[in-house]
């Protein structure tokens, strides 16, 4: 089939899904939606592949195929075509988003058969994937930023899917008001962009980008660049706009996995990484990028320590490992970036629907306190889930590793990195270690402290098998992109990640001088690697074998924890800063401008219309004696006009 | 052109006066008073005052088109009058009164 067919059926078959679905929505038969929602997916996926096969059936420089459908804005010399590209970067996340939105699909069926709502939710599942694809393919900023909104959208909608529950509504509302923060940042990036260059579509700009490095912070291509980025910051919840991910929790948990976890949230990534050559040529956006990126990996690390949700802590774990790939793009190792995306992806999806799995069994049950020992019950589950640990605290030959031990590496060794950046991904790294250790204590080791009326079960297998399949994908996930110190060492296994994306990534002009040995890279790895572990146990031991240590930490940390716990405070400050001197001057303008300038206008004015409308009406009441008057003096007044005038 | 006594030389302008004031005389009466009978009479009035006017260019242009035009509007008189006096037959026998305003009644 040509690329073309095959990209439209790739992006049609989950809008079509979602027709189908959303005609139906008030429809509780959870199979026939399930079936739809997933077979649309499916057939996506094969697509996909489809359209992987023929990339590698091409030679390395033309692996580019591009479709326009039709002219979509054209003002002027400004056009935009509704025209969708797969190369190796897109091809990637089409891969991600259709193969491991599958599998949550999959996963929803059993996840989500006992809801009302589950027709609306399998449609908007299907709509969310047509916008992320819209979003990957598009070839130009605008198209993408149609995708952009669109994921916003179902995010928004997926997160507040119970809104009988006003906590849940108001976190959908949290997730959508933070996004558009970034969003408007987005929309001025693109203005910067298109002012300088003329264009919007990704492939000229990325062409048309400058050679000489831009050192002024006041370049069009470092404020644009940097504008894209504070874009990036809302979707894909970094500092200052990563507020509203925890909270988006609310969701159903198979939305956190996908759209919380593996895709939707990895899109300020992979904007960054498609337009690589832009980036490069700002090194103060890279600076700030990495900064941030350092910076989230640790705080989001932090507060996960004490998270006691089961699924917040895995959200602010995502906050951290998304600042690990903010953090390997803004040391110009893009690839490093998207290989942890994609492994990410895997491993985060895997215990997300992992967690759902044991909420599912707990009755609803999301405090890991009242967890523990749920390894008997929960066999398949736990296996699954430890697999996914192993990934996540970066253990070789986990998936994990590979990834995040190249973005620790070019923090440290590429010529914009910084041994700096290398301890704050460092310490990430360890904390990561110590609070999933203790969330697999609390959850499945240890003495059990389940609520006698709760009987934890497994889960059906229309659950378990995509944490198989996401188990299996977590453990040789990384092997695509296997470093090459490893692989001199065991045998030369070739790199296969750097080798497929090396035509789309800007070398680093500054690349060359300096040399780093392997000894280095070797140390550093042994390095994280083992304060990973040393912290892995200390959790572990902390959690299963001394019960009250942890309470004692605790204590002994004092105000410490309780800044920490309290999430440091930002949600209150966000209120106290901006939210509520908004809501109170949006309150006088009302009490004062609206109601005594405005109203009292518009009130005038309806006054005067109704007064004179009264007069009007009392001219007709029906008196034909009082008509025959008004014919008299319109008589007496032509005459006389007629005789005078 | 000789002099004219207004009073005793009665010329075409004495006719389209005369017209004039039986004309207003009957359109205040249709204005002004509320019995169904008298409004009829008034109309009649102001439809006379009108024939008059006729009758007099008629006889001053010497044709005979205002002549024939008086027998139309006399019909039509009599054929209104029929009409009307039936309503105000009908009026009466409802509401013991022929006075204008119970034609409000008919509005439905």
């Amino acid at each position: 089939m040509s690329h073309q067919m095959l990209i439209a059926i790739l992006l049609l078959s989950p809008l079509v899904g979602f027709i189908l679905n959303g005609v139906r929505f008030r429809s509780s038969n959870y199979l026939l939606a399930g079936s739809i929602a997933t077979g649309a997916v499916a057939v996506s996926f094969a697509c996909a592949i489809a359209l992987f096969m023929q990339l590698v059936g091409l030679p390395p420089e033309q692996r580019r195929l591009t479709v326009s459908f039709f002219e979509w804005i054209s003002v002027g010399s400004f056009k935009v075509n509704a025209g969708f590209v797969v190369d190796q970067i897109s091809a990637i996340m089409i891969l991600i988003i259709t193969g491991v939105g599958s599998l949550i699909h999959l996963f929803s069926i059993g996840y989500m058969h006992h809801d009302k709502g589950v027709t609306k939710y399998f449609a908007y599942l299907n709509f969310f994937l047509f916008n992320m694809l819209i979003l990957v393919l598009g070839d130009s900023l605008l198209t993408m930023f149609v995708g952009w909104e669109g994921v916003g959208l179902c995010s928004y909608l997926l997160i507040g899917f119970w809104f009988n529950d006003s906590a849940k509504a108001a976190a959908g509302m949290k997730a959508f008001i933070t996004n558009r923060i970034g969003d408007a940042a987005f929309i001025i990036g693109m203005f910067i962009l298109f002012m300088t260059f003329g264009t919007l579509n990704m492939h000229e700009l990325n062409g048309l980008a400058p050679t000489i490095m831009e050192s002024s912070w006041l370049g069009a291509v470092t404020l644009g660049t940097l504008m894209l980025f504070i874009g990036a910051t809302g979707k894909s919840a970094q500092i200052p706009l990563y507020v509203w991910l925890p909270d988006a929790m609310a969701g159903p948990t198979p939305v956190s996995a996908l759209i919380h976890a593996a895709t939707m949230v990895t899109a300020g990534v992979y904007m960054i990484v498609r337009l690589n050559p832009l980036f490069v040529v700002a090194p103060n956006t890279m600076m700030v990028i990495a900064i941030v990126g350092a910076a989230t990996a640790v705080l989001a690390a932090t507060i996960g320590l004490t998270q006691t949700d089961i699924k917040k802590v895995l959200a602010y774990s995502t906050v951290s490992q998304l600042g690990y790939m903010f953090l390997a793009v803004g040391v110009g190792a893009f690839g490093a970036g998207m290989f942890h995306l994609m492994t990410h992806a895997f491993f985060k999806a895997l215990m997300f629907l992992g967690s759902g799995s044991v909420i599912h069994a707990m009755h609803e049950e999301q405090d890991i306190r009242k967890m523990g020992g749920l390894k008997k019950y929960l066999p398949i589950t736990h296996f699954t889930f430890v697999l996914g640990w192993l990934a996540i605290i970066g253990m070789p030959p986990f998936a994990g590793f590979f990834s995040k031990d190249e973005i620790l590496w070019f923090a440290y060794s590429s010529p914009r990195g910084h041994i700096l950046l290398w301890i704050a991904g460092a310490i990430g790294a360890t904390l990561t270690a110590f609070y999933m250790t203790r969330l697999m204590a609390l959850t499945f080791w240890g003495s059990s402290r389940v609520d006698k009326s709760v009987h934890p079960h497994e889960s059906p297998l229309v659950m378990t098998i995509p944490l198989m399949v996401l188990g299996l994908l977590s453990v040789i996930g990384g092997w695509v992109g296997i470093p090459h110190v490893i692989s001199e060492f065991v045998g030369h296994i070739p790199n296969f990640w750097e080798h497929w994306l090396e035509p789309l990534i800007t070398k680093l002009p500054e690349a060359s001088q300096v040399a780093h040995s392997a000894t280095e890279e070797w140390a550093l790895m042994g390095v994280s690697v083992s304060l990973a572990s040393i912290s892995a146990l200390a959790a572990f031991i902390m959690y299963t074998k001394k019960a009250g240590a942890a309470d004692k930490v605790a204590n002994a940390f004092g105000p410490v924890y309780k800044l920490v716990d309290n999430k440091y405070y930002v949600d209150e400050a966000y209120f106290g800063v901006i939210i509520n001197p908004l809501v109170s001057a949006s309150r006088d303008l009302w009490h004062y401008v609206d109601v005594n300038v405005i109203d009292k206008a518009t009130y005038k004015i309806t006054d005067l219309v109704r007064g004179g409308g009264s007069f009007v009406r009392s001219l007709q009441n029906g008196n034909m004696q009082q008509y025959a008057m008004y014919v008299v003096l319109g008589v007496v007044i032509a005459l006389s006009y007629m005789l005078v005038g | 052109m000789p002099s004219t006594s207004f009073l005793t030389d009665i010329s075409i302008n004495h006719y389209l006066i005369l017209s004039a004031i039986l004309f207003s005389i009957g359109m205040a009466g249709v204005l002004l008073r509320r019995n169904i009978i008298v409004l009829f009479m008034s109309i009649e009035l102001m439809l006379n005052a009108v024939n008059i006017s006729f009758v007099t260019f008629s006889h001053y242009f010497d044709k005979v088109d205002g002549q024939v035009m008086v027998f139309f509007v006399m019909t039509i008189a009599a054929a209104e009058a029929a009409v009307g006096l039936a309503l105000a037959v009908s009026i009466f026998k409802r509401f013991k009164e022929v006075n204008i305003r119970f034609f409000e009644h008919l509005k439905g």
